[in-house]
């Protein structure tokens, strides 16, 4: 983590957007415990090419995203691979990418009225909102938006499929890092989770990094993580032989 | 495998008084429009098939059937009768009222040559897989409005991925059986984008695709 060239702090309730290189690392650090973080990917040559979370998922045998998974495009290469994950209690996070966004309606039923007027920069934000900001600078709809990632959400499942949020491992200082294997426009959002079940609406900041990844060698832990994460990075490879 | 808590609820609708029949064979596609009101019956015909269903509102494409959205609303993973059947929007497109299977899927999403090559093998590319079914159907019926930017998560009826508590996946079969069906009513007018799945690699539809059956009763 020598080769940090940028950091910002995202406020609970913000939004950004940015188009990265492959080879740019990104570390996301939840600074004062309880962040969710909304993420999305698309393939900035081709807008239709983006994340899929159910190819996620099903080729890596998870419910959950952890150190060692990779993202997985629609296309089946990968647009970033979680190369550290680090929580306070030693066990690792845990990654929700089924649950999807708040919304306006869901958010003014739990936590009341937005007014800006009132609460300037401090309104209550909601991550499908900010999601549709996002994509509309890029040409993009709500077609468009997909299943995202909620980086430090733990969403558990019991044998009949009831789901719910997790928060016990939820610390300050809890972060992941992507090393992005695609050149990727990412949007993201800090807005609270769906199964948020705070009554106050949370301002939870995170901090990003961005810095240079260390090349991709071939004990990598991610590409060694799955005998499907080397079909995929091989699937990379096959993209910046035919294209680049 | 458990089953805890689903129930199997069967129709009282009668197929021989369906104002259509939709013979859908395996490894073909559907594609149609369902009216408000309506109720609808897919079928497994021989068992062990998998369906991969899209909803769209039929005004407007951009609506459609959400996965996440169904999930975070009803708090579960799976879908059953009694299941609302969420929009990106959080409308109610459709419900399900009639289950004789009694679990369906919509985190695995649908087979596509891209990710056989990673499940399986580099050289799985040029099998047939269900995204290819929607992007043909999509191309042949550029009527409906729909293109890939609007092909998401879908559901897989008659499908079991259970999600363990420590927060894998599985791909299980044997919850389906020849005849069982999912019968849903429209909530609003909807366009059914369905792959009757031709996967070959893995157990979803037994390694050997068979058709299934759609009936419609006003």
């Amino acid at each position: 983590m020598s080769k940090i060239f940028y950091t910002t702090t995202i406020l609970g309730n913000g939004h950004w957007s940015l188009e990265v290189r492959r080879g740019t690392l990104m570390k996301i650090t939840d600074l004062e415990g309880g962040a969710n973080v909304g993420m999305l990917f698309y393939n900035p040559r081709n807008l239709l090419e983006r994340y899929n979370a159910p190819d996620t998922l099903k080729c890596q045998h998870t419910f959950k995203l952890q150190r060692g998974n990779c993202l997985y495009s629609d296309m089946g290469r990968i647009f970033a691979s979680i190369i550290e994950d680090y929580s306070a209690n030693g066990e690792g996070n845990w990654h929700d990418t089924v649950c999807g966004n708040s919304n306006a309606q869901q958010i003014e039923k739990q936590f009341g009225k937005r007014d800006y007027q009132k609460d300037r920069n401090s309104w209550l934000q909601n991550g499908s909102d900010a999601f549709l900001v996002e994509l509309a600078k890029y040409g993009l709809g709500r077609a468009d938006m997909a299943a995202n990632i909620n980086w430090f959400s733990k969403v558990i499942a019991d044998d009949s499929g009831n789901i719910k949020l997790d928060t016990k491992n939820q610390a300050a200082g809890n972060s992941v890092t992507l090393r992005f294997d695609m050149d990727t426009l990412l949007l993201l959002h800090a807005c609270p989770h769906p199964l948020n079940q705070e009554k106050a609406y949370p301002f939870k900041p995170v901090q990003i990094e961005l810095g240079e990844a260390d090349p991709v060698g071939e004990d990598d832990y991610c590409k060694n993580f799955r005998p499907e994460n080397q079909r995929g990075f091989q699937n990379n490879a096959l993209y910046y032989l035919a294209a680049n | 495998m458990s089953l805890i808590g689903n129930k199997l609820i069967e129709s009282k609708l009668n197929p021989d008084n369906a104002n259509a029949r939709h013979y859908v064979a395996a490894g073909d596609y559907f594609l149609g429009e369902i009216k408000q009101g309506q109720t609808f019956r897919i079928v497994d015909l021989e068992g062990n098939q998998a369906a991969d269903v899209l909803f769209y509102n039929a005004k407007d494409p951009s609506e459609r059937y959400s996965a996440m959205d169904t999930i975070r609303t009803q708090g579960n993973l799976y879908l059953t009768a009694g299941t609302k059947l969420i929009s990106n929007t959080n409308r109610e497109l459709l419900e399900i009222v009639a289950d004789t299977c009694g679990r369906h899927d919509t985190l695995g999403g649908a087979c596509a040559t891209e990710s056989n090559t990673v499940r399986y093998s580099l050289e799985k590319r040029c099998m047939h897989a269900c995204r290819d079914s929607w992007m043909l159907a999509v191309a042949e019926h550029p009527e409906f409005g729909i293109s890939k930017r609007d092909i998401t998560h879908n559901i897989n009826f008659f499908m079991n991925v259970p999600v363990t508590s420590s927060g894998g996946l599985t791909f299980e079969d044997g919850i389906s059986a020849p005849g069982k069906y999912v019968e849903l009513t429209a909530k609003m007018d909807i366009v059914m984008l369905i792959s009757n799945c031709p996967q070959l690699n893995n157990p979803c539809n037994g390694y050997n695709p068979t058709p299934i059956e759609v009936l419609v009763w006003n």
